[in-house]
């Protein structure tokens, strides 16, 4: 089957405004009749559901914490891009656009990233409507602050707690719709399975996590915003709760999984601490604004930092990078840590570690401007590391952070099963092979708000209303026993180990053979190695208590089970991709001084996966990635 | 360091709970509280028992899923720290530690140390919110706020809704909680227009959740993991007046 992407013709600039004036319209009185589920309420998810319910659709929206405003979006900390240029400093839309696909490896599709650039601007707008508290300077007006991979200042920030703040402002516009009757809301509940009617998704199996109960719904339309795949390396900056299973299961159900090698590598979080570590913490990489990067010049130096004199340190971003210094991308500032480390000049228990040095801002600024500026991020380091990040520089490493693959979709945010729409981080449009900061919180606000809601007019209005399946249609009975078959077989096994034990075995796994640098023989290895533990799972795992009850190793469980069939994927994804791009770097493919090397005669296409069974090789489909306005170019920072 | 854990088990919301003695041994100073709680869970389940049940997701202070009553204190011992934030250097070798769920009648045990707290989201619901539709929305700098301004109501809005303050009251009261909202809107130009029915709304949906009223104890001012001044109380209530 061929993927269309369905990019509108004519020229990109005139693209989006007119697809919108030229789509399909419901008519208002008619949209009640049609029923949206919306599987997660992060930004997203709570941003979709609260604008559909809106327009006048029927939206029922599940999420698996215990409210809307928990989902992970919260967790993000630095910051939301907008092509508003407010700084006078050279912004514009194409400027966003061009540093968006430069920095994603020009690995993602262009026409999607410069609809991404336009609505940027409404996104701002939109919040501080809702009463998001954006940081202001003194003459009321928004402040900005830069981000890596740009060279102005367009990013918008709410303290350290920006996707907090932005959460909470789509959080706010939900609780209103469910007030007033128009969402209803499903908190505590999973999305075991998508049911699909002659080839359109048309419900979802849902999982009531505190009593067990199955139930099933029915919609003309399903959305998932059911974020990233990050924990399937165990240790990661996801939230523990975070998992594959929604969009994975609509992988088995025919949907396309894409780029699903594309995990990205923060390079600023807490190194890790012993083997009891269960997740790890990101330190916003709005830190690298003020704090300079550096390892000692000698390897193995023990010495206290502040013993080490200027001329015996390694500002080594600084010096191989001199104009984008500190604020280069993630995956270059990732690798570069990397590196020092692997060559014995890291520092911190184990040598897993590299300083962020904030003495000379302070010095400059003083203590006062730098605590106002990231007062709660140095809070936070010191409770978890126990050491005061004013006084000796905090010590960093890379983590998995966030994956751009997901679901392949086309411009109407459709995956190839027409019906189901994925947005957010499930999807795998926007960012190629590497993300920018401050760039997910725009395209999770974007696709949630301005996006979504016109593309999936255009669907319905297609479909026709009245045209909603009964739940006692037979793909509804099957998929509901097949969720009970999977639920029993995974409480009967009673074998010795835990959930955990297979996760964390599974997770060093990817992170040895697929993470910061992968090659041939290391990920032949984990596509010999997943099967085997996933084997010895279904013999020997202990889920204990029952189905129809809180149980949270069942949950466990089920994800799981979802991620050492995923991590299989995942490293042939990476084994087919014989290139390197982004936060997918093949050793076998660099530059002679270590940068990543693509290859745009073979490689220049999404990648999208079609299942074929468990352990059988999935079918691989591929769209071409049109470059039409952006000469392609080796990605350079220096 | 070796401790000994004194757990609130009750299976569900129907069944009488009580204190059950567990022992965590071997415990890094460098783990965090619930990654304590994740080894002993790791070795209740090899044993063929069943799990301690509680509530987390992001482990980095921020979502607010995460609510323990640590020897009596919401979060425990540290000022300004969730429980996921909260280090076993904190405690000593040998120490008893007691866990209990939140106690409030609007906060109704699920399971173990699990609480529904979805009495706020109703509260919330009821009116923590502009009501201003997507798109259409006018250019961002077109309203300035001064920053003073902007920086208080974003201190409001620091809330997580974790629900320490309602523990931690001995009338349960949701005051802070309510309060933090209410100040936030209030603060800002955007929140003026719906400011009266605002907060007469949410102040009539906290009293139908059956949270109690507060008498300026402030006991939720030191158990809130986010500083959330009790200074919002005083404009909520100054603000329900004018309504």
């Amino acid at each position: 089957m061929s993927l269309d992407s369905k990019i509108p013709s004519g020229p990109l600039e005139k693209k989006w405004d007119d697809y919108k004036s030229h789509i399909k319209l419901v008519n208002p009185a008619n949209k009640r009749k049609y029923t949206i589920i919306v599987i997660g309420t992060g930004l997203a998810g709570g941003s979709a559901s609260a604008t559909l319910a809106e327009l006048g659709y029927n939206v029922k929206t599940f999420c698996f914490q215990d409210s809307p405003r928990r989902a992970h979006s919260i967790a993000a900390q630095g910051g939301i891009n907008a092509a508003k240029n407010y700084q006078n400093d050279g912004d514009s839309v194409y400027r966003l656009f061009y540093d968006t696909i430069k920095g994603g490896d020009f690995r993602a599709r262009e026409a999607n990233v410069y609809r991404l650039a336009q609505v940027s601007a409404n996104i701002i707008d939109q919040c501080v409507a809702q009463g998001v508290p954006f940081a202001r300077e003194y003459g009321g007006h928004l402040d900005n602050r830069s981000f890596g991979g740009a060279q102005v200042s367009r990013t918008f920030y709410a303290k350290g707690q920006t996707g907090q703040q932005l959460l909470l402002g789509a959080y706010s516009s939900l609780s209103r719709q469910i007030g007033l009757g128009n969402v209803k809301m499903y908190p505590r509940t999973e999305m075991v399975d998508l049911v699909v009617i002659d080839g359109h998704a048309k419900g979802v199996i849902i999982r009531d996590l505190v009593t067990g109960k199955i139930s099933v719904h029915a919609g003309d339309a399903v959305v998932l915003a059911s974020g990233g795949y990050g924990n399937v390396f165990y240790l990661s900056t996801n939230a523990k709760g975070s998992n594959v299973t929604a969009t994975f299961r609509a992988y088995k159900k025919g949907a396309f999984f894409a780029n699903p090698c594309y995990t990205q590598i923060h390079p600023t979080c807490i190194p890790v601490s012993g083997d009891h570590q269960s997740k790890l913490t990101l330190m916003s990489e709005s830190l690298r604004n003020d704090g300079r990067i550096w390892v000692p010049k000698k390897q193995g130096d023990t010495r206290n930092p502040a013993d080490i004199p200027e001329s015996e340190r390694d500002y080594y971003l600084e010096r191989k990078y001199p104009s984008y210094g500190n604020l280069c991308p993630r995956d270059i500032a990732s690798r570069s840590a990397k590196e020092v480390c692997d060559a014995g000049f890291g520092v911190g228990p184990g040598g897993q570690g590299v300083y962020l040095d904030f003495s000379s801002a302070i010095q400059r600024l003083g203590e006062h401007t730098i605590a106002e500026r990231y007062g709660n991020l140095f809070q936070m380091y010191e409770q978890i590391t126990g050491e005061n990040p004013y006084k000796v520089p905090m010590r960093i490493y890379p983590a998995v952070h966030y994956t751009m693959g997901g679901l392949w979709v086309d411009y109407n945010l459709m995956s190839n099963l027409p019906g189901l729409f994925v947005i957010g981080e499930a999807n795998f449009s926007d960012h190629g092979a590497n993300r920018l900061g401050a760039s997910a919180l725009m395209q999770g606000l974007a696709d949630g708000y301005f996006v979504l809601p016109y593309t999936i007019g255009n669907y319905l209005a297609e479909v026709g209303f009245g045209k909603t399946p009964s739940t006692d249609h037979a793909e509804f009975k099957k998929a509901e026993s097949d969720v009970n078959e999977q639920t029993n077989k995974l409480l009967s096994i009673k074998g010795k180990r835990t959930v955990d034990s297979f996760h964390k075995e599974l997770g060093k796994l990817m992170w040895n053979n697929c993470g910061m640098a992968r090659d041939e023989k290391s990920l032949k290895e984990a596509l010999t190695k997943i099967p085997q533990i996933r084997d010895e799972f279904w013999k020997n795992v202990n889920v204990p208590g029952s189905g129809a009850e809180l149980n949270q190793s069942l949950e466990k469980a089920g994800r799981v089970a979802d991620f050492l069939e995923f991590g299989e994927l995942l490293c042939l994804d990476a084994l087919t991709r014989e290139e390197s791009c982004g936060g997918h770097f093949r050793t076998e493919h660099q530059m002679d001084d270590g940068e990543a090397k693509r290859d745009d005669n073979k490689f220049c296409h999404a990648t999208a996966w079609e299942w074929k069974g468990v352990g059988a090789k999935p079918t691989e489909h591929r769209e071409k990635l049109e470059f039409e306005n952006i000469k392609l170019a080796t990605r350079s920072y220096k | 360091m070796d401790l000994k854990l004194k757990v609130w088990r009750q299976k569900n919301s129907k069944e009488k709970g009580k204190i059950v003695n567990y022992d965590a041994k071997g415990v890094s100073p460098d783990m965090s509280f619930l990654e304590m709680l994740d080894v002993v869970n790791e070795e209740l389940i090899v044993k063929g028992e069943d799990p301690i049940a509680f509530e987390h997701d992001c482990r980095e202070g921020i979502c607010g899923s995460c609510n323990i009553m640590i020897n009596g204190e919401a979060h425990g011992p540290l000022p300004g720290v969730t429980t996921c934030q909260l280090h076993m250097r904190t405690f000593k070798d040998g120490d008893t530690i007691y866990l209990e769920p939140w106690r409030a009648k609007a906060f109704p045990v699920l399971k173990d140390l699990v609480v529904d707290r979805s009495a706020f989201d109703r509260v919330i619901q009821a009116g923590g919110f502009v009501s201003i539709n997507t798109g259409g929305a006018p250019d961002a700098n077109a309203l300035p706020i001064p920053k003073k301004d902007a920086d208080v109501a974003m201190d409001a809005a620091t809330c997580i809704g974790c629900g320490a303050c309602v523990a931690s009251c001995k009338n349960a009261s949701a005051m802070l909680f309510v309060s933090a909202k209410v100040s936030h809107l209030a603060l800002l130009p955007q929140g003026q227009v719906e400011k009266k029915e605002r907060v007469k709304n949410m102040v009539n949906a906290m009293d139908k959740e059956g949270f109690g009223n507060c008498t300026n104890q402030y006991e939720c001012e030191a158990a809130c993991p986010k500083d959330i001044k009790r200074d919002f109380i005083r404009v909520l209530n100054k603000e329900y007046i004018l309504s």
